[in-house]
């Protein structure tokens, strides 16, 4: 998997392909923006991770100029500016997350594999299994092995976007946004209570839990082995 | 210096201090006031030039169009005689009229054409008249109290066939004398009009720049720092007062918005620097004291939560400024408020129940705000937030409902409740009312509610609710 990196901030930049490099990316690095459009354009990137900010051309307008050439790589904004109103242009600019400065190494991670697997999923799916737990998205039900699994609607969305990033660590923050739609981090730890609750009822009284927290970094629901 | 400079001098130069004013005669003329009443002056002058002048030409032009009248008429007569009774007709007539004083100021002569009288009341042909037919001025010398004196005279000369002259005129010394007296008294009228007016110019000008002076010296002084100096108003409640009362508007605004920036950055500097330099010390610790590697790891990850909540709390910052600058308005869009209080309360009920608390909701459907969804939700979010870590148990009451024509969201619980002196303060940022400050929080909770608010032209109420605190959020109605 090939990523590029167009940061015009050497030591995040660094510090990022370092951290890609170590997850067995390839990664190519751009310091600014007319590099980085030079690059992308050449079409053979798994994905961008884009700056906002950059001298010479900023992200959005390399991602206009991307989109606007039939480049589709999947991208995601890295920027300072974090409020709604950003977000919303850097969606609408053509990138497929934003993720706010500053962020934690695992989060951007995580996101990245999301985005990378995005594509590979088959759009029309109706049911989603990992190892013994199905989930019927048309009956909205929710079996391991034989038993039938009663799950709050919330609950069932919870697990669904965990099913689909099945083997994948997901962040707090990415349930909120994606499950809630909430943009902000609430003082509590209310997603904890919620996934603590899910795994009651889907893994108690099986040998093998699917569930895992990863520590420093969110859960991941995975097949036992 | 040129004449251009001194002209554009007054425009460039900052406003002079008042003392100044007096000796400041070359800025008084650049001053708008000063055009102004030059202005006035010149419109004035023009309508009392207008007036004199035709004052003049009704009253002394009157004794000159009365003696052109007469001398006609007189013309006319003495034409008649002639045509009927010839020369001699015409010396018989002139001599008559020309004995004895008839008071009218007439003056007649008939000479022969070698200029000899014949007849009349004047001595002699007077000097200096050309024996021309025509109209004439002529000097005569007339007798008054024993005295030869030169009177002015106008009239009408006729040369009557055969060389005969005849001479009708007019001493006009006293229309003369009266046009004199006319034009002295319309001077020093005019002069005294003109003096009147400038005057009254000057005094307008500089009644109107004092009052423009007030709102430079003000606006010098708060420029200087001085931000709690004002506009003194006269309480005439004309523009000029309506104008200082609107400036003294803004400078009140300006102020409050001053002090609370100042207590912000006070708040900032004190709520981000102790977590920071928290931070600061813990890794530097685990640089230098020896320890195994799950010590050091357990202190970078000290250091990461550390960081995390100077995040949090920086967000939090960011969320209110946002709020507060109401740079969000164009997110609004309509909402069902039962269902934003829902999605929040849904968020929260695991974990409070989890701590103890019984969450209970209760609304009624289409009740409809307009406003932006994340930052209610995040407030709503603030006050759950609040009620599990200060309530110590008991239920959570959360109520939607409508209140007096408003949309009003209610999270009520039983626990200690915040004290009547203390529920302004609570919205202040940064404040936090437990002084041991065990419970995890920023102190911003409830100032981001209230900006949100705000922002939504809603209002935060926080009442007793025996026991505990009930917070009221209340919006305007919109239909859903």
């Amino acid at each position: 998997m090939k990523i590029l990196i167009v940061e015009d901030d050497r030591e995040t930049a660094a510090y990022l392909a370092k951290g890609l490099t170590e997850s067995g990316y390839t990664v190519d690095r751009a310091g600014d923006g007319r590099e980085g459009f030079f690059l992308a354009s050449s079409g053979s990137y798994d994905a961008i991770v884009l700056d906002r900010m950059l001298p010479n051309m900023d992200g959005l307008t390399l991602l206009g100029g991307l989109r606007a050439a039939a480049i589709q790589t999947p991208a995601l904004i890295l920027s300072a500016l974090g409020s709604v109103d950003d977000r919303v242009r850097g969606l609408r600019a053509g990138s497929d997350d934003y993720l706010v400065k500053p962020f934690a190494f695992s989060e951007l991670l995580a996101r990245l594999e999301a985005l990378l697997r995005r594509g590979a999923t088959p759009p029309a799916v109706t049911r989603l299994r990992v190892a013994d737990l199905e989930l019927d998205l048309l009956t909205r039900t929710v079996r391991r092995g034989d038993k039938s699994i009663e799950l709050l609607p919330r609950e069932f969305q919870l697990l669904e976007h965990l099913m689909r990033n099945a083997g994948h660590v997901v962040t707090r923050t990415m349930l909120l946004e994606h499950v809630w739609d909430y943009h902000f981090d609430p003082q509590t730890n209310v997603i904890d209570v919620h996934v603590s609750r899910l795994r009651q009822k889907i893994d108690k009284g099986f040998d093998h839990p699917l569930l895992h927290t990863v520590r420093g970094a969110g859960y991941c629901l995975r097949a036992p082995g | 210096m040129t004449a251009v400079e001194k002209l554009s001098l007054p425009s460039r130069r900052p406003w002079p201090g008042p003392a100044r004013l007096v000796a400041g005669l070359p800025r008084l003329l650049g001053t708008h006031a000063f055009r102004l009443a030059a202005l006035y002056f010149a419109v004035f002058a023009a309508s009392v030039l207008g007036v004199l002048l035709f004052v003049y030409w009704t009253s002394a032009g009157f004794v000159e169009r009365q003696t052109e009248a007469t001398l006609d008429a007189e013309i006319t007569g003495l034409a008649e005689q002639y045509a009927q009774r010839g020369l001699s007709g015409l010396v018989q007539i002139v001599a008559a009229r020309s004995a004895g004083d008839r008071g009218d100021n007439m003056l007649y002569l008939v000479t022969d054409p070698g200029g000899r009288p014949l007849a009349g009341n004047i001595a002699g042909w007077p000097a200096g008249v050309p024996a021309r037919a025509g109209s004439l001025s002529f000097t005569i010398e007339a007798k008054s109290q024993g005295q030869t004196e030169p009177h002015p005279a106008r009239g009408s000369l006729f040369i009557i066939p055969g060389g005969y002259r005849l001479l009708v005129g007019r001493d006009i010394s006293d229309g003369a004398a009266f046009r004199n007296l006319v034009k002295t008294t319309l001077l020093w009228a005019g002069l005294l009009a003109l003096a009147l007016g400038s005057l009254g110019g000057a005094a307008m000008s500089r009644n109107l720049l004092r009052r423009v002076e007030e709102v430079n010296r003000t606006s010098e002084r708060v420029m200087a720092g001085n931000l709690s100096d004002r506009v003194p108003l006269k309480g005439t409640s004309d523009e000029f007062d309506q104008l200082a009362a609107n400036l003294n508007r803004m400078l009140e605004q300006i102020e409050r918005l001053m002090t609370a920036m100042r207590e912000v950055t006070d708040n900032v500097a004190h709520d981000l620097k102790t977590p920071l330099s928290r931070l600061r010390t813990r890794l530097e610790l685990a640089l230098i004291a020896p320890a195994d590697d799950a010590a050091r790891s357990e202190a970078i990850r000290g250091a990461i939560d550390e960081a995390d909540r100077l995040l949090a709390t920086f967000n939090a910052l960011l969320s209110i400024a946002e709020a507060e600058s109401g740079a969000r308005r164009s997110q609004a869009a309509p909402l069902d408020l039962a269902e934003l209080a829902g999605a929040a309360a849904e968020l929260y009920q695991p974990v409070a129940e989890d701590s103890g608390f019984a969450v209970s909701l209760e609304t009624q459907a289409g009740i409809g705000i307009r406003g932006d969804r994340h930052l209610l939700s995040q407030a709503f979010a603030n006050l759950l937030d609040n009620a599990l870590k200060y309530a110590g148990g008991g239920p959570i009451e959360i109520r939607v409902l409508r209140r007096g024509g408003r949309a009003v969201l209610e999270v009520a619980d039983h626990g200690p409740g915040i004290p009547e002196g203390d529920r302004e303060v609570v919205f202040d940022r940064f404040v936090r009312l437990e002084p041991s400050r065990t419970t995890p929080g920023n102190g911003l909770g409830l100032s981001l509610v209230r900006a949100v608010a705000k922002l939504h032209d809603g209002a935060v109420e926080l009442a007793d609710n025996h026991p505990g605190l009930r917070v009221s959020l209340s919006f305007p109605e919109t239909a859903t």
